[in-house]
């Protein structure tokens, strides 16, 4: 996307397009590490998803079924918070993740 | 039908809101801009404004609450002074930037500590990079009429940004002169309609203000931002001209006094600048070629016209009521110096601080200045660049 000139900016800075901080992908801003989700230990809490910053846990039908690696950041909050007796969210190293074919 | 009041400088503030009627005041009262803010509520209670009067729990709170409502498409107003300038700080940086035109009174205070609650202009100098528009008034009327006119500056399209207007504590704000109080419709005539840019009440046009900005939109920003305090003077002088139409008292960025043919001048802002031409006077019967700028528009600061008017004199003074800690000169004499230095034949610059937490300033310092100016004038050499009036060494 073309960024404007000064000259070009609404006053005020003035946001004309709310809402779109979805362009802003701030799983971009993630470094080392990431949640991995491990579906058989859930107890379907939402306690992660009410901790996510980012609105990263991904819901479907009322069970957690995932996590958006576009929003994620890699906080960590999910995982330190769930209370499963077997983590259902584990944060591993990002490079790991991806030889195992993890996410994107 | 205009009339004469006699009135001190913060009822004559509280005489041009009755006129304005902006849609909100929100202001905490505070020494010694209290009386606007207590006869605003009289007039309130009087059923003479039919604006909403807040009054919130903090300086930095009403100044918020002027943001929220200037954002809604409001006129809006506040007054404080000193301290409670202070405490509005961050929120002022945030009124300019979201380009909301508000209009606030500042009855010019000393800053703690020691505690003081006279004049001086610590307070507004503090605030002379936080993009506010900055006017400066000589008298009752002249805090009257700047008032009136801020609202027309601060509200003009392509200016959009707010404005205060300095009166100085208890010599102005509290000094009861004759005030030519102009018609109520005639004001409002002057004043107009006011068409904000946006509204956070426009349902029909969504939008987000003061989001986040990261390294890619925070310059682009802050630049644009700009377009509106340099509009400004443009504006300042077609405003004070205008006025000057209407109600006989025209206004410009500073007032010369015997400047034309003076060949050393002092520069003053507000209350001073009485007792400044008092002294200007008894100094030309004694021969003495003195004459006096006024500066009544510190922010935007007219660097080219004051160098203009100033250029050819020998020596100039400037007279601060305000002191920058750690810099070789204070506010005024900074830009005024400045100002000068693009130009290659230019008057030689004094700064002398003075009235700090109000502290009299009298004809015999400004005689004291100009008679230093004429021995530079005449020796062409500079011995002390920076002093102090009236203080005790
Ligand atoms: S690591 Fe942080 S950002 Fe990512 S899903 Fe967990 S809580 Fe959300
Ligand atoms: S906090 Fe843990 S157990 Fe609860 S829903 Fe999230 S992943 Fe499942």
């Amino acid at each position: 996307m073309k960024k404007e000139s000064w000259r070009e900016l609404p006053i005020g800075g003035l946001n004309v397009h709310p809402g779109n901080s979805v362009s802003n992908l701030t799983g971009t801003w993630r470094s080392g590490k990431r949640p991995e989700f491990i579906p058989e230990n859930c107890i379907q809490c939402l306690f992660c998803w009410l901790y996510c910053p980012h609105l990263a846990i991904q819901v479907k039908d009322g069970e957690v079924v995932g996590i958006n690696y576009d929003y994620c950041t890699g906080c960590g909050l999910c995982a330190e918070e769930c209370p499963a007796k077997k983590k259902a969210i584990v944060m591993v190293k990002e490079e790991i993740a991806l030889q195992e074919g993890g996410g994107q | 039908m205009r009339t004469k009041k006699i009135l001190s400088g913060n009822e004559a503030i509280a005489e041009a809101v009755r006129q304005v009627d902006p849609d909100v005041m929100a202001a905490y009262p505070i020494t010694p801009s209290t009386k606007i803010v207590e006869t605003i509520a009289q007039f309130v209670a009087d059923g003479l404004l039919s604006g909403e009067f807040v009054c919130p729990e903090s300086e930095h709170s009403a100044m918020s609450v002027c943001i929220g409502a200037a954002a809604a498409g409001g006129r809006v107003m506040t007054a404080t002074a000193s301290q409670g300038l202070a405490l509005m700080w961050e929120m002022l940086y945030i009124a300019a930037a979201l380009r909301l035109p508000i209009v606030a009174a500042i009855a010019n205070r000393a800053l703690s500590a020691p505690i003081n609650i006279h004049g001086d202009h610590s307070d507004m100098m503090g605030a002379r990079d936080s993009g506010w528009i900055q006017i400066y008034s000589e008298n009752c009327q002249e805090a009257y009429d700047n008032f009136i006119q801020a609202f027309r500056i601060a509200e003009h399209p392509e200016v959009a940004t707010p404005v205060m207007v300095g009166l100085d504590g208890f010599i102005i704000s509290h000094s009861m002169e004759p005030v030519w109080v102009e018609d109520d419709a005639a004001v409002k005539e002057f004043l107009g309609e006011y068409q904000p840019h946006y509204s956070l009440l426009d349902t029909s046009r969504q939008i987000t203000i003061g989001s986040l900005d990261f390294t890619d939109y925070y310059f682009e920003h802050k630049r644009s931002q700009l377009a509106g305090i340099e509009k400004a003077p443009q504006v300042i002088l077609e405003v004070g001209r205008e006025f000057g139409q209407k109600f006989g008292r025209t206004y410009g960025f500073f007032e010369e006094y015997r400047l034309e043919d003076a060949e050393v001048a002092i520069i003053v802002l507000s209350s001073a600048a009485g007792t400044g031409k008092e002294a200007v006077d008894r100094l030309r019967e004694e021969g003495l070629p003195v004459g006096l700028l006024k500066l009544r528009v510190f922010r935007p600061f007219p660097f080219k016209e004051l160098a203009e008017v100033l250029k050819d004199k020998k020596a100039v003074a400037v007279l601060d009521r305000c002191v920058t800690p750690g810099a070789e000169t204070a506010p005024v004499a900074t830009e005024v110096k400045a100002a000068l230095f693009a130009y290659e034949k230019r008057p030689f610059v004094v700064n002398y601080v003075y009235g700090l937490g109000g502290r009299d300033i009298k004809i015999e310092h400004f005689q004291e200045v100009a008679r230093k100016l004429m021995e530079i004038a005449e020796t062409n050499r500079v011995e002390q660049p920076f002093g102090y009036l009236n203080l005790r060494e």
